[in-house]
């Protein structure tokens, strides 16, 4: 290449006054505006939808009864009991295990192959569809292993779908704790488990619990895998161990949005209310964990 | 006496970064060895060496032997926990742990097991008073650590390896972001603390090393080019590239 001797850049060939940029930059700014206002309209309008619709639906006898005259009179509480011992079980299988495959991957693995492999595999777990889950869980829980259609098996194939959730939450939360602090428990005579455990965990638990409520929501939240493995179609009391089938809210509000005749419409909508409730108070509990420890972080 | 012998020491990282070249030298007791030269010499490498800190680095090669009371600590067999009890780091930047004033203090000591609330106390105290930091923080220990100044934040992490009664103290850069005033407060303590314990540090300055050291080596591109007692290896340096370095020719 030879050096050519510098030119001035052209000049434009419109000079554009600061105050005529100024308004492209306001008006830019106002059309950018407008589309993060979109995107908060949908959660409010099916938040708003949902409880005009299905708010006059809820009632103490609502909340509380079982299900009467083939589901279209009546309570959903067996069904919200269902779901809470699903979630519940989720969490007793999901949360150790989750937590324990991020502490490994982020603080003893080294980056090789291997680590590699099983990032791969988490990823792609987490791209599954959930009906493909349930099948699996059906194929593994209930047929193979011979549990049955069971809380038990419900639990099981809501945590390996809730697992990649959790794990990649929570090695994100435990990478964000600076590397200074290990080294420095480390050069103080600690051991790894001394560091994970008095340092990097406390640090990381509030992003840890976000992560974890935020999985074990989509567990409550979802109908697919929980078809096949536990649900029940109607089951008018409640479970008593963990190998009993139940009732739970995301399939109870399948089948009567879809299987009954003559159902009237608002229990759908006070179910689906009901549901919602129940999702988003996590989500609500998940975010004031978040910003409470973001305000008492010391680094 | 020597406290520490280092004889024909390699270091290789596997990434191929700076590394060490048959390093032999002696680390007196009661005194402050400086190691000095430019970035990426190997001073810090060294450092590392001193308590198996690069075993958690990649480290691909290393030979020679480490003696410190004659035991040589590069032994696979070194229980490494109890060495980092005995050799104390500070590092560059002041890292504080997220914990309280004593909470930092007494972080070392929790983690070897002691819980006897006046062992504790007692140790506090005496390290913070042995790094100058007692009349400044004595009436609120229970404060966050962060919000101390980096001054105060860099002689906190003096106090929190002195509460270990260590024997021999690693700094690598201490005061490289602190004001001269808390630059001056650290060497002070220094000169008092090596009555008690071995110093090996590296300065962020020739005029701190020449301030501070009872004993000097000078590193180049991973070898120890010159060793000196007293204030020698500033006045009078032997080597060409010593003499260079020392009058600012590069680095």
């Amino acid at each position: 290449m030879t050096a050519e001797p510098m030119t001035p850049a052209p000049r434009m060939a419109r000079a554009t006054s600061s105050a005529s940029r100024l308004r492209v930059q306001k008006i830019g700014f106002g059309l950018l505006g407008l589309l993060a206002a979109l995107t908060v309209l949908p959660i409010i309008a099916v938040v708003v939808y949902m409880i005009v619709q299905g708010a006059p639906a809820i009632s103490w006898e609502f909340l509380t009864g079982f299900p009467r005259e083939g589901m279209r009179a009546g309570g959903i509480w067996p069904a919200i009991v269902g779901t809470f011992f699903l979630t519940l079980g989720t969490a007793i299988f999901a949360v150790p295990l989750g937590i324990g495959a991020a502490i490994y991957l982020s603080e003893y693995a080294s980056e090789n192959r291997w680590t590699r492999l099983i990032r791969i595999a988490i990823i792609n777990l987490a791209g599954i569809p959930s009906v493909v889950y349930g099948l699996f869980g059906m194929g593994l829980f209930v047929l193979f292993l011979n549990f049955g259609t069971s809380i038990l098996a419900g639990s099981l194939t809501l945590s390996i779908m809730t697992l990649p959730v959790i794990i990649s939450t929570t090695e994100e939360a435990l990478r964000a704790v600076p590397q200074s602090f290990r080294v420095v428990s480390i050069s103080l005579g600690g051991t790894r488990w001394q560091t994970i455990w008095r340092i990097v965990l406390p640090q990381s638990l509030p992003g840890i619990l976000t992560g974890v409520i935020l999985g074990l929501e989509r567990a409550a939240g979802e109908t697919a895998p929980i078809l096949f493995t536990v649900a029940a179609f109607f089951l008018p009391r409640l479970p008593h161990s963990p190998l009993d089938a139940t009732m739970a809210l995301p399939y109870h509000l399948f089948v009567i949005s879809t299987q009954v005749p003559g159902m009237p419409v608002q229990i759908q909508y006070g179910t689906a209310l009901v549901l919602l409730a129940f999702v988003l108070s996590m989500n609500i509990i998940a975010t004031v964990i978040r910003s409470r420890a973001r305000k008492r972080r010391q680094w | 006496m020597n406290k520490i012998v280092i004889e024909n020491l390699t270091l290789h990282y596997s990434d191929g970064t700076e590394s060490l070249k048959n390093i032999s030298l002696n680390i007196a007791a009661n005194a402050i060895t400086v190691l000095l030269g430019p970035a990426g010499g190997g001073k810090s490498s060294l450092l590392r060496v001193l308590n198996r800190l690069n075993d958690l680095a990649d480290v691909e090669e290393v030979s020679g032997r480490v003696l410190l009371d004659e035991v040589d600590i590069l032994d696979p067999k070194t229980d490494v926990i109890a060495l980092r009890r005995r050799v104390g780091m500070v590092f560059a930047r002041p890292v504080v742990l997220p914990f309280s004033i004593r909470g930092n203090l007494t972080y070392g000591l929790e983690l070897a097991g002691e819980r006897d609330p006046v062992v504790l106390e007692e140790a506090v105290e005496r390290s913070l008073q042995q790094a100058a930091l007692w009349d400044e923080v004595k009436d609120r220990l229970n404060d966050p650590a962060v919000a101390l100044s980096g001054g105060q934040q860099q002689r906190l992490c003096l106090a929190r390896s002195l509460v270990l009664k260590p024997e021999v103290i690693l700094l690598d850069e201490p005061t490289s972001g602190l004001d001269p005033i808390s630059t001056g407060k650290v060497e002070t303590s220094l000169e008092e603390l090596k009555k008690q314990y071995t110093i090996v540090l590296v300065p962020h300055s020739i005029q701190q090393a020449a301030r501070t050291a009872d004993y000097a080596a000078f590193f180049l591109q991973g070898e120890l080019i010159e060793f000196a007692v007293g204030k020698d290896l500033f006045v009078k340096p032997r080597d060409k590239r010593t003499q260079d370095y020392i009058e600012g020719r590069f680095g």
